[in-house]
């Protein structure tokens, strides 16, 4: 079963076609790259693949889930994380740890012993009772796709998971990326890195609303002779 | 002519937190300086500073040959600041908010057209539009037109490209590219490493701290060690592969390649070769290339950490 499959899936604001039929398939441990330029729907498809939205018309199945009948179980059964929102920065290390364990519904015992495990892997135990505020950058975005995935979900959505970050915590990151990938999590993930989009196995650009290209990087680059993906970027989100 | 920006020795501190520690630079007439480093570096306070909108406690700064803190009603007059968050009128339109500027400075948007002029005929067709309502690309363009209503002298932009997609972004450099040549001085802020490659000269920022003030070729050129581009079919195991290897100095992702620095350079490549072989990565190859500005920011963070 692909963790995503849409079919037409399309969303209208009034006249306005925000995400204009776009169909594609998402496979198990797939990294999948979700680029396109501001404003060409990104965010309205990810919103509805997340249950947040409903579709105009359509189809999109979610980690085997409904999005318009079973929205309440997609949203049960991903994570998401984005670089604006995703911890509570007055509340503690453990705080946060807790409170998403109990929005995901983790027993008193799950919590406790999913607490020390996270801990234990991000060498965090000496923060446990830090606040959040007072984190490096680097950890924060750390932990935060820590209790993303707390509750084991099939797939995962980064919303700009880097922007901002120095060099080289952004590329510790994507160390924990491939590392959930290759324990067989979904990520989706979007970024105006185009260096980033090379990590991903398919990429997928959106222009004005509709997905205009999908392949991995190196097809993509041959399918329009270009030198990166920053290349091919550009081709397509100004070739309109 | 005064040198638009002049700042020594500067350092301001949030309680225990060293924002900044002792930022020097110059910022020459009609040049375009880049502020490169990660969120946390210290570049919004500094630029708050400059604007006379926060004190130091140490150190003096000018903005054309003013004073920030004696002369900060002046500087107020003659500077167009662009800060980090969106912080025009979201309920008023376009071209209200383009009118409140200017009567602010008490200009009109008519008198310093040619200066906008290029840049407002894109956002022109949504003049009648709240500016909370504009795509992202779109207020920026608004907030650059703010900003420069009054003809500044000196154009401070705080990360004005942060969020937006490659697209935009190149058109904002342009932009930046093309006023500069109109002689206005400006310090850009950006978290994305390649847009130093877009400026004069860039000071590099990480904790508060300069970690090299020149222009962007001479960075690169500065940095003297062998270096190389290495790929294969499945990037994530060669990537911990040669991680693993004991005579590895650095292995950063870079895109669709490696690059990685050995603690001998070139005389450890017979024993990487070694090291590999059994490993059999499929599709492999490797090649020698030149440092870029992120490989030379990476490397001056870990001498930082020392």
């Amino acid at each position: 079963m692909h963790p995503i499959v849409t079919k037409e899936l399309t969303k209208k604001f009034g006249a306005f076609i925000a995400t204009n039929a776009i169909t594609f398939e998402v496979k198990e441990g797939e990294i999948f790259g979700f680029l396109g330029a501001n404003g060409a729907g990104k965010t309205t498809a990810m919103r509805m693949l997340c249950g947040l939205l409903k579709p105009s018309s359509g189809e999109a199945k979610v980690a085997g889930f409904d999005v318009y009948t079973q929205a309440d179980k997609v949203k049960q059964n991903i994570g998401y994380m984005s670089q604006r929102f995703s911890l509570y920065e007055d509340l503690k290390v453990k705080e946060n740890i807790r409170f998403y364990g109990g929005i995901y519904g983790l027993s008193n015992n799950t919590i406790k012993e999913k607490t020390k495990q996270l801990l234990q892997k991000l060498q965090m135990e000496a923060e446990a009772d830090q606040l959040v505020s007072a984190l490096p950058l680097g950890w924060k975005q750390k932990l935060a796709f820590s209790v993303a995935i707390l509750h084991d979900p099939s797939i995962v959505f980064l919303d700009e998971p880097t922007g901002g970050v120095d060099p080289v915590t952004r590329r510790q990151f994507w160390d924990l990326i491939y590392e959930a990938a290759g324990r067989g999590v979904t990520v989706f993930v979007t970024t105006h890195y185009m260096d980033e989009a090379e990590y991903c196995d398919r990429i997928s650009i959106m222009v004005d609303g509709r997905i205009q290209a999908l392949d991995t990087p190196r097809q993509l680059k041959a399918q329009f002779q270009a030198d990166s993906m920053d290349d091919v970027f550009l081709k397509l989100a100004r070739g309109k | 002519m005064e040198t638009p920006i002049v700042v020594q020795d500067v350092h301001k501190s949030f309680g225990k937190v060293k924002a900044l520690h002792d930022i020097s630079f110059t910022v020459n007439e009609g040049e375009l300086f880049g502020l490169i480093g990660p969120d946390g570096a210290g570049k919004s306070t500094l630029f708050r500073i400059l604007t006379t909108l926060l004190l130091a406690d140490k150190g003096q700064a000018t903005v054309n040959g003013l004073d920030v803190v004696k002369d900060y009603k002046a500087i107020r007059k003659i500077v167009g600041y662009m800060p980090g968050r969106f912080s025009l009128y979201q309920d008023l339109t376009v071209q209200e908010n383009l009118d409140f500027f200017a009567t602010i400075f008490n200009t009109t948007v008519a008198a310093n057209y040619e200066l906008i002029e290029e840049i407002y005929v894109q956002i022109a067709p949504f003049k009648d539009r709240p500016a909370g309502k504009l795509s992202g690309g779109m207020k920026q363009k608004l907030a650059l037109c703010c900003a420069l209503v009054h003809k500044p002298v000196v154009l401070f932009l705080d990360e004005p490209t942060t969020g937006v997609d490659p697209v935009s972004r190149k058109e904002f450099w342009e932009m930046l590219q093309r006023l500069r040549k109109k002689g206005i001085a400006i310090l850009v802020s950006t978290p994305y490493m390649d847009e130093a490659m877009l400026c004069d000269r860039v000071a590099l920022i990480q904790n508060g701290r300069l970690l090299e003030i020149d222009t962007p070729q001479h960075i690169i050129e500065q940095y003297n060690k062998p270096m190389w581009a290495v790929h294969a079919k499945r990037m994530y195991p060669l990537i911990q592969d040669l991680r693993s290897f004991p005579e590895t100095e650095s292995c950063y992702a870079f895109g669709e390649y490696l690059h990685l620095t050995l603690k001998h350079g070139e005389a450890d490549l017979d024993k990487l070769q070694a090291y590999l072989q059994p490993k059999g990565h499929e599709e492999f190859s490797m090649h020698p290339i030149q440092a870029g500005i992120e490989d030379c920011f990476m490397e001056l963070m870990k001498s930082e950490k020392v």
